[in-house]
């Protein structure tokens, strides 16, 4: 194996790009380098991005939040601004392993990996984050939801790479939150990963509603009708009733020893239904 | 051919060869021979391998050597000042917050970063921080209430 670290996202770019080699990007390489020792399939070439500046970065400006894709996640955790106007967002990147993965884990990675059961990606999609990809035919801007196409498989062409996330800053009494049920209190797997975005007016009526899912269909999912479930009532009762059975139904999950296909298809909803809660809880105590 | 990488280890200037595919614990072990770092499961699992690198707390089985370049490698070595023990590896021995010690280096390195930044974590913080280390043999609380009890210590309480 080959290790390469550009200082550029052209070279990155280019060096993704040529054909001949196995060549795979390589961030915190929490998921890469694992899977290379236990799969003991390393390939050719492995393309450090952690040296590029633009990737290695928050920046916050009128219109948002810039995180790079390189960006560890306890580095995020640490972003103030960034956890005052996207808690949920934050406390899915933190969820990621344990303080050493921490140290190591990007959201580029994350989302790359293309797991059904990457937790920051309900949030992200929840949160309606874009991302800029960077390919040998110049740049373009994707939604969340739009990259991950089922397990190990992203929309990414060949020698794209993720440049950064971007979140706008939180409209008027706006919160998101994630939630995530595992069978202990750290370091396991996602049985569930529920993230949600929403929105309230004066009264208390939701104005807008995002509900993304994961671990729980063959990719992170975004489910619109959860969402539209609650427009336009207050966060309580049947509307929440029904948006946690508009999530249920959405999904398509497997039976493993973390849970069965059943148990999965009615904790999803559970799971919407609290993290819409607290997301609530946090959009009321905005102003 | 072999890679020439230059970074800063355990506080000394370090220059060694490696493969590109060579992890840092490899290198830490086999080629700078600097065995305090312990391999338990190799794929991040465990925090047997845990450093300290520029400030941030990984697992060097998770990291390739290469891409340590310029950067500041802390390991288990640096914790005593010398034949000084540090107050946590004192109060590990006193403690018996371990039996075999393969975990051991692992555990110290994590809970000195976690003292580094907070010297009055409570116990469900010393917890969580750790529970990328995993020990097949103390049950964790003599671990735990050793954290707590140098934290303690360095606050200037009575342990
Ligand atoms: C012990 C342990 C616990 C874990 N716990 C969790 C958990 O609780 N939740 C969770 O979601 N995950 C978990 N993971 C998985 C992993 O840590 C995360 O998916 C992490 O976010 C991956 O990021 P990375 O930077 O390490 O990715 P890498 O391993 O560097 O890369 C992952 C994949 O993405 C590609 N890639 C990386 N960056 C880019 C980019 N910018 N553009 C294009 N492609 C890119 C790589 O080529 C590779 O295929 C765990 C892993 C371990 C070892
Ligand atoms: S050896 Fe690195 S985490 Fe187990
Ligand atoms: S003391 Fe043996 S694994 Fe911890």
């Amino acid at each position: 194996m080959q290790y390469w670290s550009p200082g550029s996202i052209e070279e990155a770019v280019g060096l993704l790009s040529e054909t001949g080699a196995t060549t795979r990007a390589l961030a915190g390489g929490t998921d890469l380098l694992a899977q290379i020792r236990i799969g003991g399939q390393a390939p050719e070439r492995v393309i450090d991005l952690k040296r590029i500046p633009e990737l290695g970065r928050i920046d916050v400006d009128a219109q948002g939040f810039r995180i790079g894709a390189a960006v560890c996640s306890a580095e995020i955790g640490e972003h103030e601004e960034l956890r005052a106007a996207w808690p949920g967002v934050v406390e899915a990147a933190e969820l990621i392993g344990s303080t050493q993965i921490q140290g190591r884990a990007s959201l580029g990675g994350n989302l790359c990996n293309a797991s059904p059961a990457a937790d920051s990606v309900p949030a992200l999609i929840a949160a309606g984050a874009t991302c800029t990809l960077a390919g040998p035919d110049g740049r373009r801007e994707v939604r969340v939801e739009d990259v991950v196409l089922g397990p190990g498989q992203t929309s990414l062409a060949l020698g794209e790479i993720v440049v950064d996330f971007r979140l706008p800053r939180p409209q008027y009494r706006t919160g998101d939150a994630y939630l995530r049920l595992i069978p202990r209190s750290e370091m396991d797997i996602a049985v569930v990963g529920a993230g949600v975005c929403l929105s309230l007016d004066r009264d208390g009526h939701c104005t807008a509603c995002r509900v993304a899912l994961g671990a729980v269909a063959p990719r992170p999912i975004l489910v619109a009708g959860a969402g539209e479930a609650l427009v336009g009532h207050a966060v309580e009762g049947d509307a929440l009733a029904a948006l946690s059975a508009a999530a249920s139904a959405a999904t398509d999950p497997i039976d493993d020893m973390r849970g069965t296909r059943d148990y999965r298809i009615r904790v999803a909803g559970v799971m919407a239904r609290r993290a819409a809660v607290i997301a609530a809880e946090r959009a009321a105590s905005r102003v | 051919m072999k890679r020439h990488v230059v970074a800063t280890i355990d506080g000394e200037h370090a220059e060694f060869l490696c493969d590109d595919g060579q992890t840092l614990l490899d290198v830490l072990r086999d080629v700078l021979h600097r065995t305090g770092t312990k391999e338990g499961c190799g794929t991040g699992d465990c925090g047997a391998c845990s450093v300290i690198v520029d400030g941030r707390l990984v697992c060097s089985c998770l990291m390739l050597a290469a891409e340590v370049e310029g950067r500041e490698v802390e390991t288990a070595i640096s914790i005593s000042n010398g034949d000084t023990l540090h107050p946590l590896q004192r109060r590990f021995l006193e403690d018996a917050a371990l039996q075999c010690g393969v975990c051991t280096p692992g555990f110290l390195v994590a809970a000195k970063a976690l003292l580094d930044r907070n010297l009055d974590p409570s116990e469900s913080e010393v917890r969580f921080w750790l529970a990328g280390n995993l020990c097949r043999c103390t049950g964790y609380d003599k671990i735990v209430r050793s954290v707590l009890e140098t934290a303690a210590e360095l606050r200037g309480g009575t342990g």
